[in-house]
């Protein structure tokens, strides 16, 4: 059936309305099937390729499931150690000013051992862009507790839910970030649905414009599954953020050309 | 002839890294090294070559701006003390492990912990044992003297590019804080774009349509990938202990006894042979100069012509184990040390040398 339809001749370039980019790797993601970050990794190099910046482009991946990102990112990589993320693509921006450089991080990475990198990195007003990846949760190591898991919330190291009192609250990384001058663009986005994933896209591709312009820090948060460390099937999981997360993490910009908004997100800090 | 200057030993090294090309330094301020940020920052090498410096949030991010840059070929490096260092680990092990070349400068104070801000040599294990966690080395360079300091840091630069691995210059807080006449080496101008690329081929730099993607990562997890990698790191380091070994020898042509030390500890012997002679003891000094490769070859065969050795070091005894290694059982050889940042003066050398290995 597969061969029939590829022998075909409707495979002519005009008919295509959609195709892989090139610059993913044509190799199995090591992602579990239903989870956000493949979907991220798609858009962020689907725009390098529409702005055709890949040549000009560093990135950087982090210690989490995206570990591998430079496996599948058909561009120059560094693989930072955990949470340092931040801290090279300083010095990378820095020294090579001309590039587009950004780094791709998980909550574990960037919002708890890489805090002070995160912090500073954006206080400073480095001219780069941070994608987040916000999963409530640390994939890669087997499911344990976040920062930004959610009060109540289980997993392998609140068995029996986040209990503040004693285990402290979620942290809004992108909200507070968003208060530091050296931030031009924060913005909070899920690719959960088709509507979801156009928005991303729009919201990644201009916090890569804007370094065209050196405006200091371009963030994107993406609320994302984890569907694995959550113990619930894709779909579900997708229910249960939007039940559960977006209602602590609420979509939308947070600030935009450097003045916060005032929105949903903003509003829900209160 | 380079030009003069009255300098101290961190200032050379900040001078030199403006002179030798180099593309950026990235710090964090800690007693007794805050002086080759300062000098650096006074001096606008941003304006003089275009070379970036930055203080960091910590030296944690320090070494990760030093992977980040090194990453991309650039001709990086950072300075710091003890503590500082210590918190550099994680960072130098994966810079090891990607193979990722840069300069990194120890001060060293006196520890364990906070210890002191006195110059200290207790850092000898941590810069040639590792440090860090796994299997690897860094190139350890001991200067003894402001000149060495300057000249150190082209060496340890040019060094850490040929071999793809950092490079440490392990000095002192006196060596650091001491004023000296240093000749200056002529500068050499920053790489341009195309002779990085030339020179690093395998560097992240944006990848052009005719090469495969560069990635630098010390992660590979498959256990026979991984033992690979350990393989090469390994041949690099024999490579290494062949070629890059490098030590002084002073009055040890007629020499019964030999003092074994490095960096500053090496002064002050020098001066120590001068009144041990005076006293009709005919003793000389060895000095590594490169702490890691470690002189075995020479170590061992020196060590045939003398009948004792006295290992002088500013710790309670680290390099003598290497020393050892070295020399074999045939002749005594026994450490004098002082530590927590005390500075052992000539006499004391000698007297030691009289009790434990001429005496004992
Ligand atoms: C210094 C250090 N500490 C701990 C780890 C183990 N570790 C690897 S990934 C990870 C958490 C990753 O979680 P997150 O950043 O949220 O990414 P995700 O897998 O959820 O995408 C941890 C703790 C490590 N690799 N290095
Ligand atoms: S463990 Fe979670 S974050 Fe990691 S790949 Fe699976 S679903 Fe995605
Ligand atoms: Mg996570």
């Amino acid at each position: 059936m597969v061969e029939q339809f590829a022998k075909l001749d409707i495979r002519k370039d005009e008919n295509i309305v959609y195709k892989r980019t090139d610059l993913l790797v044509d190799r199995p993601l090591s992602y579990c099937p239903g989870c956000g970050h493949g979907t991220v990794h798609r858009i962020i190099m689907e725009t390098l390729e529409e702005m055709s910046i890949q040549d000009k482009t560093i990135g950087v991946s982090p210690v989490g499931c995206s570990v591998l990102a430079y496996d599948f990112m058909n561009i120059d990589m560094l693989g930072a150690a955990h949470g340092r993320a931040p801290a090279l693509a300083t010095a990378i921006k820095r020294m090579w000013p001309d590039r587009f450089v950004f780094t791709y991080q998980g909550d574990g990475d960037l919002a708890a051992i890489g805090t002070a990198e995160t912090i500073h990195a954006c206080n400073r007003g480095e001219h780069f862009t941070m994608i987040f990846i916000n999963n409530g949760i640390y994939g890669m190591t087997g499911g344990q507790m976040a920062p930004t898991t959610l009060p109540n919330m289980r997993s392998s190291t609140s068995p029996y839910g986040r209990d503040v009192e004693t285990m402290g609250f979620p942290l809004k990384m992108t909200e507070l970030i968003a208060q530091l001058p050296g931030t031009y663009y924060v913005t909070r986005q899920a690719v959960h649905t088709p509507a979801g994933v156009r928005k991303t896209k729009k919201a990644i591709r201009k916090a890569f414009e804007n370094q065209k312009n050196k405006t200091g820090i371009s963030f994107v948060e993406v609320v994302s599954n984890c569907n694995s460390g959550w113990k619930m099937t894709p779909v579900q999981s997708n229910k249960w953020m939007e039940e559960n997360m977006f209602p602590f993490y609420p979509l939308g910009d947070i600030k935009v050309d450097g003045k916060l908004v005032e929105t949903k997100a903003t509003a829900a800090k209160e | 002839m380079g030009e003069l200057r009255l300098m101290k030993g961190n200032e050379a090294i900040a001078e030199a890294a403006i002179r030798a090309g180099c593309d950026g330094y990235f710090g964090y301020p800690i007693t007794p090294q805050s002086e080759v940020m300062e000098y650096l920052m006074m001096e606008k090498p941003y304006e003089r070559t275009g070379m970036v410096v930055l203080q960091a949030e910590s030296e944690v991010a320090s070494i990760n701006m030093l992977y980040g840059g090194a990453g991309t070929g650039k001709m990086v490096m950072t300075s710091s003390s003890s503590p500082g260092i210590s918190l550099m680990q994680e960072g130098i092990s994966y810079m090891a492990g990607a193979e990722l070349p840069a300069l990194l400068v120890n001060i060293v104070r006196g520890g364990p912990g906070l210890g002191t801000i006195q110059p200290s040599q207790a850092d000898y294990f941590q810069s040639v044992k590792g440090g860090g966690h796994g299997d690897y080395r860094l190139i350890v360079l001991a200067p003894a003297s402001v000149q060495e300091m300057s000249d150190f840091v082209k060496l340890g630069f040019d060094l850490s590019f040929k071999y793809r691995t950092p490079a440490l210059i392990l000095s002192d807080g006196a060596i650091g804080q001491m004023m000296e006449k240093v000749e200056l080496f002529d500068p050499i101008p920053r790489r341009t774009e195309e002779q990085l690329i030339q020179q690093c081929p395998w560097a992240s730099t944006g990848k052009p349509k005719n090469r495969d993607h560069n990635i630098i990562t010390s992660l590979d997890l498959d256990p026979a990938g991984q033992e690979r990698v350990n393989l090469k790191l390994q041949a690099k380091y024999k490579v290494m202990e062949e070629k890059e070994v490098l030590y002084e020898t002073i009055q040890a042509e007629d020499a019964e006894y030999l003092f074994i030390a490095f960096g500053l500890s090496a002064r002050i012997c020098q001066k120590s042979i001068d009144l041990a002679r005076a006293k009709g003891i005919k003793v000389g000094l060895f000095r590594p100069i490169t702490l890691y490769p470690f002189p075995v070859k020479e170590i061992a065969a020196i060590s045939k012509k003398v009948k004792g050795i006295l290992v002088v070091e500013m710790n309670a005894g680290q390099m003598i184990e290497d020393v050892r290694l070295a020399a074999g059982c045939a002749i005594k050889i026994e450490h004098y040390g002082r530590f927590g940042g005390i500075i052992p003066n000539p006499d004391e050398v000698v007297k030691a040398l009289e009790q434990k290995i001429i005496g004992g």
